[in-house]
């Protein structure tokens, strides 16, 4: 290739890449352009740059629903699931990494394939069990099943693996260790960054989850942050500008953290791909 | 002599494998096997929710099998994976490509920014692009009669094909960073001395990467079609949002996980709502099954 193809075809997929860029990104600026502007401005106009009528657009968002309740029940569910996902994944994958016990190929084959089950098929049978259990207008549902994360047992039984030595194990025993010191004391502290890659998707997955709450909570002081913003529409009918706000209180904070920890999120995926 | 030691020892301290496994096996059995075994006795009986729950045999399954809201919620749902997922995944394949061969200032930054929509609660998104869309003054009507792509204002949500390609457009938009960060992955567990060898050999880049590269992340293509699959089927978030959550326009939205939760939670046919899980769960495995042996037979093939 000539220079100068070389370089037009540089451009070419700059041009592209800002493209997609554009295609990611504008959607989300128009929510919080949007957000800051009044419901008579944004059907009139098409707008730009931010508006003067966030305070207001807030106080009529708030006289309908209070979206930071729903915002607190949805941070509860997900940091309670979250550690469960973290603590009790490191503590299985250990059971299947450094022990070897009858069945174990078959009961990790299990683990396996759980992960292929599509969940949303089995709701109605979901529903029962939790009206069963007492459990409907309780996060429990949500939050118990942490305990059960396949995908997180499948990558912390990689990084188990490699990085604890059978000699460490053994040593800690001769020292005269319980089985559930060695781990707690050992075996986590040491597999700990992992967790809290793993942990990242697990809070975004429990935060964005939707047709479980929507089953299972009815009581609407109950509901969690997507449950929220789908009645939404119902609820404000014409205010555009309190609904462009809702999204934007729901979309921000997951803004920010990806913001934060962009580079971990990123990197974990591709280490779990690995694998 | 120690070694011998050391092994007994680890035997002795087996059980406790048992120990640690068992929490994932005991939440497992009851918060996934549970509803899967109760769904599956369900879809053979009828149940309001509050009466007494009557077993009507087969019956379910034969209305399912003459439902055509059924047929057409399957076809709606495959048509919109597949209108998401190949364009998914040609750009991925691109975007890999570009981001593999080609030194890109903010490759980093660009890809981040791909994968975000990712991360958004999809019924938040749903919403936003039924706010962006819906009715004569929404935000799409006004860029696009004020650059002149419209004489007036379009009702987007009266037109069954376009809110089908606005559901694959919004999967589309969430998911192509995903893929592209895990194609990626995949592309650096090859040895990348085999480039060296074919650019020596003198295949131009695209060459090398269609012959080369592709077929050796076949396993990460692989596993990408057959989650990408498990999860379009089950579709409900964006379609349930964007619209009114009936299917509408003309039901031409309405996915198989939506038809399940109407009949279930709306009407309260719990009974037929399972027989329709059934009908669904059959059908994405013998999809997943028929991707897996596509895609190995091809496999097979090539060597």
């Amino acid at each position: 290739m000539t220079k100068m193809s070389r370089r037009f075809f540089k451009g070419m997929i700059y041009a592209f890449l800002i493209f997609l860029l554009m295609l990611s990104v504008v959607p989300f600026y128009l929510v919080m352009i949007n957000a800051s502007h009044s419901s008579f401005d944004i059907v009139t106009k098409l707008n730009l740059w931010l508006g003067d009528a966030l305070a207001e657009n807030y106080r009529t968002m708030q006289t309908h629903v209070n979206i930071w309740r729903g915002f607190a029940n949805s941070l509860l569910i997900s940091a309670s699931y979250t550690l469960l996902t973290g603590y009790f994944g490191a503590f299985v994958a250990y059971g299947f990494a450094k022990f070897d016990f009858r069945g174990k190929k078959m009961l990790y084959g299990i683990v396996l394939a759980s992960m292929m089950i599509p969940s949303q098929v089995s709701i109605i049978g979901f529903y029962q069990l939790n009206l069963k259990l007492h459990l409907l207008n309780t996060y429990w549902p949500f939050i118990l099943p942490g305990i059960a994360s396949a995908s997180t047992v499948f990558f912390m039984r990689g990084i188990i693996t490699q990085s604890i030595p059978d000699s460490m194990i053994e040593a800690a025993r001769v020292e005269g260790c319980g089985e559930l010191r060695i781990f707690n004391r050992l075996v986590y502290p040491c597999v700990l960054p992992g967790i809290v890659t793993m942990c990242i998707f697990n809070f975004v997955a429990s935060w964005n989850s939707y047709i479980g709450p929507l089953i299972i909570v009815s009581d609407s002081r109950k509901y969690t942050m997507p449950v929220m913003i789908s009645m939404i529409k119902g609820l404000y009918l014409t205010n555009y500008g309190a609904m462009y706000l809702a999204i934007a209180i729901s979309v921000v904070p997951i803004i920010i953290v990806f913001c934060i920890l962009s580079k971990y999120i990123v990197n974990g995926m591709t280490a779990g791909a690995d694998k | 002599m120690r070694q011998r030691k050391g092994r007994r020892h680890t035997v002795s301290k087996s059980r406790y494998g048992y120990f640690f496994i068992a929490p994932f096996f005991i939440v497992f059995a009851i918060f996934s096997l549970y509803p899967i075994l109760y769904t599956i006795f369900l879809s053979f009986q009828s149940w309001d929710g509050l009466g007494p729950v009557n077993s009507v045999g087969v019956k379910n399954y034969e209305r399912l099998l003459k439902d055509e809201v059924f047929y057409q919620s399957l076809w709606n749902t495959f048509r919109m994976w597949m209108m998401n997922f190949i364009p998914q995944i040609l750009t991925a394949l691109v975007l890999s490509a570009v981001f593999t061969f080609h030194r890109i200032r903010g490759m980093r930054f660009f890809r981040a920014a791909f994968y975000l929509p990712n991360l958004i609660t999809a019924a938040s998104v749903g919403l936003l692009f039924n706010l962006l869309f819906d009715g004569d003054k929404s935000a799409m009507n006004h860029i696009l009669t004020k650059i002149g792509l419209l004489e007036e204002p379009f009702a987007f949500f009266n037109s069954m094909v376009f809110a089908s390609g606005l559901v694959s457009y919004i999967q589309w938009w969430m998911w192509f960073g995903y893929t592209t960060v895990i194609v990626m992955a995949g592309i650096t567990t090859v040895d990348s001395g085999i480039y060296d060898a074919a650019m020596v050999d003198g295949a131009t880049r695209t060459q090398t990467y269609v012959k080369i590269t592709l077929p050796m992340i076949r396993p990460t293509l692989i596993y990408l079609s057959i989650t990408s699959i498990i999860g379009g089927m089950q579709l409900f978030d964006v379609p349930a949002t964007l619209t009114n959550s009936l299917g509408d326009p003309r039901k031409s939205i309405l996915t198989t996980a939506m038809y399940l939760y109407n009949q279930g939670f709306r009407n309260h046919n719990y009974g037929y709502a399972s027989t329709v899980s059934a009908g669904l769960f059959v059908i994405i495995a013998i999809l997943s099954a028929l991707c897996m042996s596509a895609l190995q037979k091809k496999e097979r093939e090539g060597q």
